[in-house]
Protein backbone atom coordinates (compact mmCIF):
# COMPACT_ATOMS: atom_id res chain seq x y z
CA UNK A 1 0.00 0.00 0.00
CA UNK A 2 1.36 3.48 -0.50
CA UNK A 3 0.25 6.83 -0.14
CA UNK A 4 0.63 10.25 -1.70
CA UNK A 5 3.65 12.06 -0.23
CA UNK A 6 1.79 14.86 0.46
CA UNK A 7 2.33 15.27 4.68
CA UNK A 8 5.24 13.02 4.18
CA UNK A 9 8.39 13.82 5.54
CA UNK A 10 10.16 10.63 5.81
CA UNK A 11 12.57 11.09 3.94
CA UNK A 12 14.28 7.51 3.74
CA UNK A 13 10.95 6.60 2.37
CA UNK A 14 10.41 8.23 -0.20
CA UNK A 15 10.29 6.62 -3.95
CA UNK A 16 9.93 8.42 -7.08
CA UNK A 17 8.18 6.23 -9.87
CA UNK A 18 10.53 5.73 -12.95
CA UNK A 19 7.76 5.64 -15.29
CA UNK A 20 5.59 8.42 -14.49
CA UNK A 21 7.34 10.59 -11.99
CA UNK A 22 4.99 10.52 -9.21
CA UNK A 23 6.17 10.92 -5.65
CA UNK A 24 5.81 8.07 -3.55
CA UNK A 25 6.66 6.63 0.17
CA UNK A 26 7.39 3.24 0.03
CA UNK A 27 6.12 0.82 2.75
CA UNK A 28 7.82 0.66 5.90
CA UNK A 29 8.76 -3.37 4.96
CA UNK A 30 9.57 -4.10 1.61
CA UNK A 31 8.82 -7.93 1.94
CA UNK A 32 7.32 -8.21 -2.12
CA UNK A 33 7.56 -6.43 -5.19
CA UNK A 34 6.10 -3.05 -5.08
CA UNK A 35 4.08 -1.42 -7.56
CA UNK A 36 3.47 2.65 -8.63
CA UNK A 37 0.12 3.25 -7.61
CA UNK A 38 -0.58 5.36 -10.52
CA UNK A 39 0.87 3.56 -13.55
CA UNK A 40 1.78 0.50 -12.42
CA UNK A 41 5.43 0.18 -12.54
CA UNK A 42 7.89 -2.18 -10.98
CA UNK A 43 9.11 0.30 -8.39
CA UNK A 44 10.92 -2.08 -5.74
CA UNK A 45 11.52 -5.71 -6.24
CA UNK A 46 11.49 -8.04 -3.29
CA UNK A 47 14.72 -8.59 -1.62
CA UNK A 48 16.19 -10.68 -4.14
CA UNK A 49 20.00 -13.00 -3.89
CA UNK A 50 22.64 -12.10 -1.83
CA UNK A 51 25.91 -11.31 -3.31
CA UNK A 52 27.28 -14.69 -2.85
CA UNK A 53 24.12 -16.36 -4.36
CA UNK A 54 24.26 -14.38 -7.11
CA UNK A 55 27.90 -14.68 -7.76
CA UNK A 56 27.19 -18.75 -7.45
CA UNK A 57 24.59 -18.42 -10.40
CA UNK A 58 27.05 -16.19 -12.59
CA UNK A 59 29.83 -18.94 -12.48
CA UNK A 60 27.43 -21.93 -13.09
CA UNK A 61 26.17 -19.67 -16.28
CA UNK A 62 29.75 -18.59 -17.20
CA UNK A 63 30.21 -21.98 -17.87
CA UNK A 64 27.17 -22.68 -19.59
CA UNK A 65 27.72 -19.98 -21.78
CA UNK A 66 31.10 -20.95 -22.51
CA UNK A 67 30.17 -24.37 -23.67
CA UNK A 68 26.87 -23.17 -25.23
CA UNK A 69 29.49 -21.48 -27.28
CA UNK A 70 31.98 -24.06 -28.07
CA UNK A 71 29.96 -26.75 -29.04
CA UNK A 72 27.89 -27.36 -32.22
CA UNK A 73 24.34 -26.37 -32.10
CA UNK A 74 22.96 -28.18 -34.65
CA UNK A 75 24.63 -30.78 -37.41
CA UNK A 76 23.16 -30.90 -41.05
CA UNK A 77 23.66 -34.40 -43.01
CA UNK A 78 22.54 -34.59 -46.97
CA UNK A 79 24.17 -36.36 -49.69
CA UNK A 80 26.95 -37.82 -47.52
CA UNK A 81 27.71 -34.17 -46.89
CA UNK A 82 27.87 -33.20 -43.06
CA UNK A 83 27.54 -29.97 -41.56
CA UNK A 84 27.42 -28.22 -38.48
CA UNK A 85 27.68 -24.75 -36.42
CA UNK A 86 28.13 -22.78 -33.77
CA UNK A 87 26.67 -19.44 -33.25
CA UNK A 88 30.63 -17.70 -33.75
CA UNK A 89 30.63 -20.09 -36.79
CA UNK A 90 27.10 -18.10 -38.16
CA UNK A 91 29.31 -15.20 -37.76
CA UNK A 92 31.89 -16.19 -40.03
CA UNK A 93 30.03 -17.10 -42.65
CA UNK A 94 28.24 -14.59 -42.38
CA UNK A 95 31.59 -12.35 -42.70
CA UNK A 96 32.81 -14.50 -45.91
CA UNK A 97 29.25 -13.73 -47.20
CA UNK A 98 29.89 -10.09 -46.87
CA UNK A 99 27.29 -9.65 -44.97
CA UNK A 100 28.80 -7.58 -42.55
CA UNK A 101 26.48 -5.79 -40.49
CA UNK A 102 24.09 -8.97 -40.13
CA UNK A 103 27.02 -10.61 -38.74
CA UNK A 104 27.94 -7.92 -36.65
CA UNK A 105 24.19 -8.23 -35.22
CA UNK A 106 24.56 -11.73 -34.26
CA UNK A 107 28.13 -11.55 -32.70
CA UNK A 108 26.68 -8.53 -30.50
CA UNK A 109 23.62 -9.98 -29.55
CA UNK A 110 24.51 -13.31 -29.37
CA UNK A 111 27.93 -13.67 -27.57
CA UNK A 112 29.39 -10.83 -26.86
CA UNK A 113 26.70 -8.59 -24.82
CA UNK A 114 25.48 -11.38 -23.00
CA UNK A 115 29.14 -12.23 -22.49
CA UNK A 116 30.42 -8.66 -21.06
CA UNK A 117 27.72 -8.34 -19.31
CA UNK A 118 28.46 -11.98 -17.38
CA UNK A 119 31.98 -11.06 -16.95
CA UNK A 120 30.86 -7.55 -15.68
CA UNK A 121 28.57 -9.18 -13.17
CA UNK A 122 31.74 -11.49 -11.92
CA UNK A 123 33.85 -8.21 -11.76
CA UNK A 124 31.52 -6.95 -8.88
CA UNK A 125 30.24 -9.98 -7.30
CA UNK A 126 33.60 -11.22 -6.65
CA UNK A 127 34.82 -8.16 -4.75
CA UNK A 128 31.93 -7.49 -2.65
CA UNK A 129 31.60 -10.59 -1.61
CA UNK A 130 35.12 -10.56 0.13
CA UNK A 131 34.00 -6.76 1.75
CA UNK A 132 35.99 -5.01 -0.78
CA UNK A 133 34.93 -2.11 -3.62
CA UNK A 134 35.58 -3.00 -7.36
CA UNK A 135 37.58 -0.22 -9.27
CA UNK A 136 35.04 1.84 -11.12
CA UNK A 137 32.24 -0.06 -9.85
CA UNK A 138 29.69 2.56 -10.35
CA UNK A 139 30.80 2.46 -14.55
CA UNK A 140 30.75 -1.50 -14.63
CA UNK A 141 27.31 -0.94 -12.89
CA UNK A 142 26.07 1.43 -15.52
CA UNK A 143 27.24 -0.55 -18.44
CA UNK A 144 25.54 -3.86 -17.27
CA UNK A 145 22.73 -1.58 -17.39
CA UNK A 146 23.19 -0.48 -20.71
CA UNK A 147 24.14 -3.72 -22.16
CA UNK A 148 21.44 -5.78 -20.55
CA UNK A 149 18.58 -5.38 -22.96
CA UNK A 150 20.49 -6.45 -26.26
CA UNK A 151 21.46 -9.51 -24.71
CA UNK A 152 18.89 -11.56 -27.07
CA UNK A 153 19.95 -15.34 -26.08
CA UNK A 154 16.48 -16.68 -25.73
CA UNK A 155 15.95 -15.23 -28.95
CA UNK A 156 18.72 -17.08 -30.56
CA UNK A 157 17.41 -20.38 -29.33
CA UNK A 158 14.02 -19.95 -30.75
CA UNK A 159 15.64 -19.21 -34.17
CA UNK A 160 17.54 -22.19 -33.71
CA UNK A 161 13.94 -24.45 -33.25
CA UNK A 162 12.65 -22.35 -36.13
CA UNK A 163 15.51 -23.61 -38.61
CA UNK A 164 15.25 -26.64 -37.51
CA UNK A 165 12.11 -27.16 -38.58
CA UNK A 166 12.91 -25.28 -42.61
CA UNK A 167 15.56 -27.80 -42.30
CA UNK A 168 13.89 -30.96 -41.52
CA UNK A 169 12.66 -31.74 -44.68
CA UNK A 170 15.84 -30.77 -46.53
CA UNK A 171 18.22 -33.07 -44.85
CA UNK A 172 19.15 -35.06 -41.38
CA UNK A 173 19.54 -32.78 -38.71
CA UNK A 174 20.80 -33.38 -35.65
CA UNK A 175 20.56 -31.31 -32.59
CA UNK A 176 23.83 -30.77 -30.44
CA UNK A 177 25.75 -30.32 -27.33
CA UNK A 178 25.17 -26.90 -27.97
CA UNK A 179 21.32 -26.55 -28.19
CA UNK A 180 21.14 -28.82 -24.83
CA UNK A 181 23.30 -25.76 -23.21
CA UNK A 182 21.55 -23.33 -24.51
CA UNK A 183 17.86 -24.54 -23.47
CA UNK A 184 20.32 -24.63 -19.61
CA UNK A 185 21.42 -21.17 -20.75
CA UNK A 186 18.27 -19.59 -21.21
CA UNK A 187 17.03 -20.73 -17.91
CA UNK A 188 19.80 -19.68 -15.76
CA UNK A 189 20.01 -16.15 -17.36
CA UNK A 190 16.19 -15.43 -16.38
CA UNK A 191 16.68 -16.93 -12.80
CA UNK A 192 19.64 -14.20 -12.66
CA UNK A 193 18.04 -11.48 -13.81
CA UNK A 194 15.09 -11.91 -11.99
CA UNK A 195 16.83 -12.56 -8.64
CA UNK A 196 19.73 -9.87 -9.43
CA UNK A 197 19.18 -7.59 -6.94
CA UNK A 198 20.64 -3.88 -8.05
CA UNK A 199 19.51 -1.73 -5.05
CA UNK A 200 21.06 -4.29 -2.76
CA UNK A 201 24.44 -4.33 -4.09
CA UNK A 202 24.66 -0.36 -4.38
CA UNK A 203 23.76 -0.65 -0.48
CA UNK A 204 26.45 -2.94 -0.09
CA UNK A 205 29.41 -0.17 -2.16
CA UNK A 206 27.99 2.25 0.26
CA UNK A 207 28.70 0.28 3.04
CA UNK A 208 32.22 -1.16 1.74
CA UNK A 209 33.04 2.42 0.62
CA UNK A 210 32.01 3.83 4.40
CA UNK A 211 33.97 1.15 6.12
CA UNK A 212 37.38 1.69 4.10
CA UNK B 1 7.55 21.85 -21.14
CA UNK B 2 8.40 24.23 -18.44
CA UNK B 3 6.00 23.37 -15.82
CA UNK B 4 5.36 19.63 -14.10
CA UNK B 5 2.23 18.71 -12.50
CA UNK B 6 1.69 19.35 -8.81
CA UNK B 7 2.52 15.63 -7.51
CA UNK B 8 5.32 14.80 -9.65
CA UNK B 9 8.84 14.53 -8.33
CA UNK B 10 10.01 17.25 -11.03
CA UNK B 11 7.72 19.69 -9.71
CA UNK B 12 9.65 18.91 -5.69
CA UNK B 13 13.15 19.52 -7.38
CA UNK B 14 13.47 15.87 -6.93
CA UNK B 15 15.31 13.64 -9.80
CA UNK B 16 15.58 9.83 -10.65
CA UNK B 17 19.16 9.07 -11.21
CA UNK B 18 18.28 6.32 -14.25
CA UNK B 19 21.59 4.67 -13.75
CA UNK B 20 21.75 3.85 -10.20
CA UNK B 21 18.28 4.38 -8.99
CA UNK B 22 19.38 7.21 -6.36
CA UNK B 23 16.64 10.32 -5.95
CA UNK B 24 18.83 13.19 -6.43
CA UNK B 25 18.15 16.77 -5.89
CA UNK B 26 17.48 18.55 -8.61
CA UNK B 27 19.41 22.16 -8.00
CA UNK B 28 18.87 24.15 -11.56
CA UNK B 29 14.88 24.12 -11.88
CA UNK B 30 15.20 25.22 -15.67
CA UNK B 31 13.90 22.69 -18.15
CA UNK B 32 17.04 20.93 -19.64
CA UNK B 33 18.74 21.41 -16.70
CA UNK B 34 20.94 18.80 -15.52
CA UNK B 35 23.12 17.86 -12.78
CA UNK B 36 25.33 14.65 -11.28
CA UNK B 37 24.65 11.78 -9.09
CA UNK B 38 26.14 11.90 -6.24
CA UNK B 39 26.48 8.06 -5.91
CA UNK B 40 27.45 6.56 -9.26
CA UNK B 41 28.12 9.98 -11.56
CA UNK B 42 25.83 9.62 -13.96
CA UNK B 43 24.07 12.74 -15.55
CA UNK B 44 20.72 13.56 -14.26
CA UNK B 45 18.01 15.48 -15.23
CA UNK B 46 14.14 16.00 -14.61
CA UNK B 47 13.29 14.02 -18.21
CA UNK B 48 15.63 12.09 -20.49
CA UNK B 49 16.84 15.22 -22.60
CA UNK B 50 15.80 15.50 -26.00
CA UNK B 51 13.39 12.54 -26.02
CA UNK B 52 11.13 13.16 -28.27
CA UNK B 53 13.39 14.43 -31.02
CA UNK B 54 15.69 11.03 -30.76
CA UNK B 55 12.72 9.19 -30.78
CA UNK B 56 11.06 10.59 -33.80
CA UNK B 57 14.40 10.89 -35.84
CA UNK B 58 14.94 6.99 -34.89
CA UNK B 59 11.66 5.97 -35.42
CA UNK B 60 11.31 7.87 -39.00
CA UNK B 61 14.27 5.94 -39.99
CA UNK B 62 12.83 2.56 -38.73
CA UNK B 63 10.05 3.46 -41.12
CA UNK B 64 12.01 4.13 -44.28
CA UNK B 65 14.36 0.35 -43.72
CA UNK B 66 10.90 -1.26 -43.16
CA UNK B 67 9.80 -1.28 -46.71
CA UNK B 68 13.10 -3.09 -47.94
CA UNK B 69 13.23 -5.31 -45.23
CA UNK B 70 9.82 -6.71 -46.12
CA UNK B 71 10.15 -6.33 -49.79
CA UNK B 72 13.84 -7.11 -50.60
CA UNK B 73 14.88 -10.84 -49.76
CA UNK B 74 16.42 -12.04 -46.45
CA UNK B 75 17.78 -15.43 -48.14
CA UNK B 76 18.72 -16.85 -51.24
CA UNK B 77 18.80 -20.62 -51.98
CA UNK B 78 20.53 -21.95 -54.81
CA UNK B 79 19.56 -25.66 -55.52
CA UNK B 80 19.77 -28.42 -58.01
CA UNK B 81 16.69 -27.02 -59.56
CA UNK B 82 17.84 -23.43 -59.49
CA UNK B 83 17.73 -20.21 -57.76
CA UNK B 84 14.96 -19.12 -54.96
CA UNK B 85 14.61 -15.87 -53.60
CA UNK B 86 12.49 -15.63 -49.82
CA UNK B 87 11.19 -12.47 -48.15
CA UNK B 88 10.08 -12.48 -44.74
CA UNK B 89 6.22 -12.78 -45.52
CA UNK B 90 7.05 -16.12 -48.27
CA UNK B 91 9.42 -17.65 -45.61
CA UNK B 92 5.75 -18.02 -43.15
CA UNK B 93 3.52 -18.78 -46.31
CA UNK B 94 6.74 -21.82 -46.45
CA UNK B 95 6.68 -22.84 -42.91
CA UNK B 96 2.47 -22.85 -42.82
CA UNK B 97 2.50 -24.78 -46.43
CA UNK B 98 5.12 -27.20 -45.02
CA UNK B 99 1.81 -27.77 -41.96
CA UNK B 100 3.58 -26.64 -39.42
CA UNK B 101 1.46 -23.56 -38.76
CA UNK B 102 2.04 -23.18 -34.88
CA UNK B 103 5.84 -22.26 -36.05
CA UNK B 104 4.19 -20.16 -38.76
CA UNK B 105 2.20 -18.08 -36.56
CA UNK B 106 5.31 -17.47 -34.05
CA UNK B 107 7.49 -16.45 -36.66
CA UNK B 108 4.70 -14.14 -38.48
CA UNK B 109 3.92 -12.39 -35.21
CA UNK B 110 8.13 -12.17 -34.53
CA UNK B 111 8.72 -11.08 -37.79
CA UNK B 112 5.38 -9.19 -39.54
CA UNK B 113 3.15 -8.19 -36.82
CA UNK B 114 5.41 -7.08 -33.68
CA UNK B 115 7.58 -4.24 -36.13
CA UNK B 116 4.60 -3.18 -37.13
CA UNK B 117 2.63 -2.68 -34.36
CA UNK B 118 6.25 -1.62 -32.66
CA UNK B 119 6.53 1.04 -35.39
CA UNK B 120 2.08 2.36 -34.83
CA UNK B 121 2.64 2.19 -30.93
CA UNK B 122 5.68 4.76 -31.08
CA UNK B 123 3.92 7.12 -33.80
CA UNK B 124 0.59 6.70 -31.21
CA UNK B 125 3.50 7.68 -27.99
CA UNK B 126 5.00 9.87 -29.78
CA UNK B 127 1.93 11.96 -31.37
CA UNK B 128 -0.08 12.13 -28.17
CA UNK B 129 2.84 13.40 -26.05
CA UNK B 130 3.47 16.25 -28.19
CA UNK B 131 -0.64 17.14 -28.42
CA UNK B 132 -0.61 17.03 -24.72
CA UNK B 133 -3.12 14.48 -24.95
CA UNK B 134 -4.82 13.50 -21.50
CA UNK B 135 -5.58 10.55 -23.09
CA UNK B 136 -5.76 7.15 -21.29
CA UNK B 137 -2.15 7.60 -19.65
CA UNK B 138 -2.44 4.42 -17.68
CA UNK B 139 -2.18 2.96 -20.86
CA UNK B 140 -0.11 4.16 -22.84
CA UNK B 141 2.29 3.64 -20.40
CA UNK B 142 1.65 0.11 -20.25
CA UNK B 143 1.59 -0.19 -24.13
CA UNK B 144 5.33 1.65 -23.27
CA UNK B 145 6.22 -0.69 -21.51
CA UNK B 146 5.03 -3.86 -23.19
CA UNK B 147 6.88 -1.93 -26.26
CA UNK B 148 10.46 -2.36 -24.46
CA UNK B 149 9.46 -6.23 -24.07
CA UNK B 150 8.96 -7.32 -26.96
CA UNK B 151 11.67 -5.24 -28.65
CA UNK B 152 14.39 -8.32 -28.70
CA UNK B 153 11.67 -10.72 -30.64
CA UNK B 154 11.87 -9.60 -33.78
CA UNK B 155 15.47 -10.39 -34.24
CA UNK B 156 14.32 -14.37 -34.63
CA UNK B 157 14.51 -14.14 -38.53
CA UNK B 158 17.96 -12.73 -37.97
CA UNK B 159 18.90 -15.47 -36.11
CA UNK B 160 17.57 -17.93 -38.63
CA UNK B 161 18.68 -16.81 -41.91
CA UNK B 162 22.53 -16.84 -39.91
CA UNK B 163 21.86 -20.66 -38.77
CA UNK B 164 20.27 -21.43 -42.32
CA UNK B 165 23.41 -19.73 -44.03
CA UNK B 166 26.00 -21.44 -42.44
CA UNK B 167 24.68 -24.86 -41.81
CA UNK B 168 23.34 -25.33 -45.46
CA UNK B 169 26.35 -25.21 -47.58
CA UNK B 170 26.39 -28.42 -49.26
CA UNK B 171 28.81 -28.15 -52.18
CA UNK B 172 26.77 -28.54 -55.42
CA UNK B 173 23.66 -30.01 -53.56
CA UNK B 174 22.23 -26.63 -52.26
CA UNK B 175 23.88 -23.47 -50.64
CA UNK B 176 21.98 -20.50 -48.85
CA UNK B 177 22.81 -17.07 -48.81
CA UNK B 178 21.90 -14.03 -46.76
CA UNK B 179 19.88 -11.13 -49.06
CA UNK B 180 19.88 -7.33 -48.75
CA UNK B 181 16.91 -7.50 -46.73
CA UNK B 182 18.69 -9.09 -43.81
CA UNK B 183 20.65 -6.15 -43.58
CA UNK B 184 17.32 -3.82 -43.62
CA UNK B 185 15.42 -5.82 -41.60
CA UNK B 186 18.29 -5.98 -38.77
CA UNK B 187 18.26 -2.51 -38.90
CA UNK B 188 14.48 -1.80 -38.23
CA UNK B 189 14.52 -4.20 -35.09
CA UNK B 190 17.94 -2.11 -33.43
CA UNK B 191 16.04 1.49 -34.94
CA UNK B 192 12.72 0.93 -33.37
CA UNK B 193 14.47 -0.55 -29.90
CA UNK B 194 16.68 2.29 -29.62
CA UNK B 195 13.90 4.67 -30.13
CA UNK B 196 11.99 2.78 -27.55
CA UNK B 197 14.82 3.85 -25.28
CA UNK B 198 15.24 7.22 -25.80
CA UNK B 199 11.76 7.94 -25.27
CA UNK B 200 10.85 9.39 -22.01
CA UNK B 201 7.24 7.55 -20.71
CA UNK B 202 7.12 10.32 -18.02
CA UNK B 203 5.75 12.92 -20.78
CA UNK B 204 2.85 10.70 -20.89
CA UNK B 205 2.27 12.19 -17.39
CA UNK B 206 3.22 15.49 -17.58
CA UNK B 207 -0.03 16.84 -18.96
CA UNK B 208 -1.84 14.86 -16.51
CA UNK B 209 -3.08 17.85 -13.85
CA UNK B 210 -3.41 16.49 -10.07
CA UNK B 211 -7.13 16.62 -10.52
CA UNK B 212 -7.27 14.15 -13.14
CA UNK B 213 -5.92 11.30 -11.64
CA UNK B 214 -9.30 10.65 -9.95
CA UNK B 215 -10.49 9.38 -13.83
CA UNK B 216 -6.77 7.87 -14.52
Amino acid sequence: MMSNSKNDTHHHARTVCHECDLLQVLPVAVTQNVVCCRCGALLHRAPGDQPQTSLALVLATLFVFALANLFPVVGLEAGGVRTATTLLGTVSQLMHQDMLPVAMLVLFTGVLLPGIELLALLYLLLPLTLGRVPYGFPRVMRAVRIVHPWGMVEVFLLGVLVSLVKLAHLAQVHPGIGLWSFFVLIVLLATSASRFDAALLWERYEACRAIR
Amino acid sequence: MSRYPLNSAAARGWWHCHACGLLCRGVDERPGATAVCPRCGAEVSARKKRSVEYAWALLLAAIICYLPANLLPIMETAMLSGTQSDTIMSGVVFLWQSGSWPLALVVFIASVLVPLLKILAMLLLLVTVQCRSRWAPRQRTRLYRLLEAIGPWSMLDIYVVALLVSLVQLQSLASIKAGPGAVAFGAVVVLTMLSAMCFDPRLIWDSIEVNDDRQA
